[in-house]
């Protein structure tokens, strides 16, 4: 008899006599608040007025607009590279509008929504992506670090961020923010493994967009959900219709409470797409079907709130044409402001590298006239 | 001064007159263990990280029963993940903590290399200049049977060489003391790199808290023939050298850089501009290393006053060996040192 068959009757006999315990167990739950037709769950909704609803919308279509902009200042050689946030405004809005100002959040570098809900001047977003990291010097308000560019790196600073709030017994959470790419990473099982040890107030918030620039989101991971992986480290995941933004406000909102009462971690995976290419460097056409892109165009989260606000009579053509003039407007003001804004100066690079000068930057100050010139 | 000195051991430290009125010995590993618990017993922003702090030998003695004074909300062993724990570090000293992180080995630092190459030494350029980055990495360099290629080497000019991060080797108990507390309070990342084989190391060190500039180096010995400049263990290595070439009516300049990174250009201009001679000694490799630094400042500042070429004192290029034989051959020493002064000597 084969050594495999033997282990086998074995396995067969241990089963028989001895049945397997489940001593874990745990499901998903998925969270929609609005269904695509724009009909509520009323009893899902979260307590939110005309007005709050009407600020969600405002700052969505800011966001649209501000992106439109980006993406056509690019295209004029006014703006280096650019990542859109298309289809994505409810996943990025819904989730920052339920965070405090004063709480820490803490972006990848598709996040100009999160930016933007939270008030941050658009002038200086725009700055940045011009290429000026004097844009990303957060305003005294609020917690934002700057985007981060290298892939779920965050993700663990997010985690310290955490431990810190939670050691000084600040009453402030932690909005950690990355992409389906970057739950590949060691750093999404390292932060949430260190949040769920110490009991951190973190909301993890993957923004699931299905592509991370040509690799589709089956190719990152077997596991059907991305939220499944909270289980893993002894907190909750789930999973929100990412383009549905009162349901993505209600599950942040409920995790950022849960922080706050010393409950610790969330994981919160908005299923979402991203419509646009990966960044203005890339061409999303020669790796994605249209068909599967027009698709998803349909569920765009604006028709979303649009159709939910017709049903509720809070959406005439007259505030819908104000709001999108007034966000006109303040896009081009921003615009105007961020052009006309100093040009950094030489010294600034050496400057802005530590809190204080080596002798040798002291020394590149002096001989390359760094210290007195001007852009 | 009397804690400017180097002593090799307890017996060392004795013979040179040890405890006296005012003058207390430490050993460097009990230097550092006081500056962390001044630190915790004043600023509560002060916490300690690290793979093995909380357990009973705590890190080779250095933060040996801080958890058990301070409780483990702020001395604490973590996940085995050192990226991980580089970004948590990183995050609380964003959000206004003071943290010191401690890897056993500095070969460990190279698992954390995203997090303190592309983000520690960038956040404060990338935040426009507005937040500071008030963390201090701890590791140490091990030697010695068993240590091996993996667990003995000394990543210095890795780190020296990235815009944002400071370096710090300090070689004798006062400023071991003195550079931590120093680092902590940088409010810039600090790359603390000590070596295993100076913990019992004895010298003198005030009981008060006190701290040692960083970027300042120090004259450990006067001399007018040759320089010596060398850091961490090679300070010892080269203060018997120093010793053994004055046997010999030769009289070396010893120089401790304490910091790498900013490294004491003026001190070693100024001593090289009297000896004309230089023999760099660094624990780590050649290429590109420490002594590359310190033989280019020389070339490119004080070029009139060399007399002679420089010579670096490196490890050989290979791994560390495992066993005794050929640890022997691998590490430099204070033969290698004064084989090269009178080399540097005999050279015109």
């Amino acid at each position: 008899m084969s050594r495999l068959n033997l282990t086998a009757r074995v396995f067969a006999c241990k089963l028989k006599f001895m049945p397997l315990k489940t001593i874990e167990s745990f499901d998903v739950k998925f969270l929609r608040i609005i269904a695509e037709n724009g009909v509520a769950d009323s009893a899902l909704l979260p307590p939110l007025n005309d007005a709050d609803y009407k600020k969600i919308y405002e700052a969505m279509i800011l966001a649209r607009a501000f992106n439109r902009t980006a993406l056509a200042l690019q295209r004029e050689g006014r703006i280096g590279t650019y990542a859109s946030i298309l289809g994505q405004e409810a996943s990025q809005i819904g989730s920052a509008l339920a965070f405090d100002d004063a709480d820490w959040l803490i972006p990848s570098f598709r996040e100009s929504g999160v930016f933007i809900a939270k008030g941050y001047p658009l002038w200086m977003l725009y700055r940045y992506w011009m290429g000026d990291e004097r844009g990303m010097k957060c305003p005294e308000n609020l917690n934002i670090f700057p985007m981060c560019v290298p892939v779920g790196s965050q993700i663990t600073q997010g985690a310290g961020v955490g431990m810190a709030m939670k050691y000084k017994g600040d009453k402030k959470a932690v909005g950690v923010y990355f992409g389906d790419g970057g739950s590949s990473r060691g750093d999404f099982h390292e932060g949430m493994n260190f949040a769920g040890v110490f009991n951190a107030p973190v909301v993890f918030l993957c923004q699931n967009n299905q592509w991370a620039i040509s690799v589709p989101r089956s190719r990152q991971s077997a596991g059907k959900t991305i939220a499944q992986r909270a289980a893993a480290y002894g907190f909750e995941g789930i999973q929100v219709d990412g383009n549905d933004v009162i349901a993505v406000y209600k599950a942040t909102l409920d995790a950022v409470t849960k922080a706050k009462n010393g409950n610790g971690a969330t994981l919160i995976e908005c299923f979402t797409y991203r419509l646009d290419d990966h960044t203005t460097s890339d061409d999303a056409s020669r790796y994605r079907a249209k068909e599967e892109v027009e698709e998803w165009k349909k569920k765009e989260p604006l028709i979303r709130l649009k159709s939910f606000m017709e049903k509720k009579g809070i959406l005439t053509k007259d505030y819908e044409d104000g709001v999108a003039n007034r966000c006109e407007a303040a896009v081009h003001k921003a615009v105007g402001e961020a052009e006309a804004f100093p040009k950094p100066v030489p010294s600034d690079m050496v400057r802005h590298t530590s809190k204080d000068l080596s002798p040798r930057q002291v020394n590149e100050l002096k001989e390359h006239g760094w210290e007195s010139k001007q852009s | 001064m009397p804690w400017t000195k180097i002593y090799g051991n307890r017996t060392e430290f004795e013979k040179a007159g040890g405890e006296r009125a005012g003058l207390r010995g430490l050993t460097y590993k009990d230097a550092l263990l006081e500056a962390a618990t001044q630190m915790l017993e004043t600023d509560d922003r002060v916490m300690i990280l690290g793979e093995g702090v909380d357990d009973a030998g705590g890190v080779f003695g250095t933060t040996k029963d801080l958890h058990k004074k301070f409780g483990r909300g702020r001395v604490m062993d973590t996940p085995l993940a050192e990226n991980a724990l580089t970004g948590v570090a990183l995050g609380a000293a964003i959000a206004g903590m003071r943290p010191i992180f401690v890897h056993m080995r500095v070969d460990f630092l190279p698992l954390t290399m995203d997090q303190i190459m592309n983000h520690a030494a960038k956040w404060h350029y990338m935040f426009g200049g507005a937040v500071c980055v008030p963390l201090t990495v701890r590791s140490i360099i091990g030697r010695g049977w068993g240590s091996a290629a993996q667990h003995s080497q000394s990543l210095q000019a890795v780190f020296a060489h990235i815009p944002g991060l400071k370096v710090v080797m300090p070689a004798n108990p006062y400023d071991a003391k003195g550079l931590l507390r120093a680092s902590v309070y940088d409010g810039n990342p600090v790359i603390f790199i000590e070596h295993r084989w100076l913990y019992e190391h004895m010298g003198h060190v005030p009981k008060e808290a006190y701290t040692v500039p960083l970027g300042k180096g120090i004259v450990r010995r006067k001399g007018g023939d040759v320089t010596i400049v060398a850091l961490s263990l090679m300070v010892f290595e080269a203060m018997q050298a120093a010793d053994i070439l004055s046997k010999d009516g030769i009289e070396a300049e010893v120089i401790d850089l304490r910091t790498v990174k900013p490294m004491d250009k003026k001190l070693i201009l100024e001593s090289l501009m009297k000896t004309g001679r230089l023999v760099v000694a660094d624990t780590g490799w050649m290429d590109c290393g420490v002594g590359a630094e310190v033989a280019a400042t020389a070339a490119e500042d004080g070029f009139s006053c060399l007399k002679a070429p420089v010579i670096r004192i490196a490890l050989p290029e290979c791994p560390t060996p495992a066993g005794h034989v050929l640890e022997k051959e691998f590490y430099p020493g204070k033969d290698r040192i004064v084989e090269a002064v009178k080399k540097t000597l005999a050279l015109k």
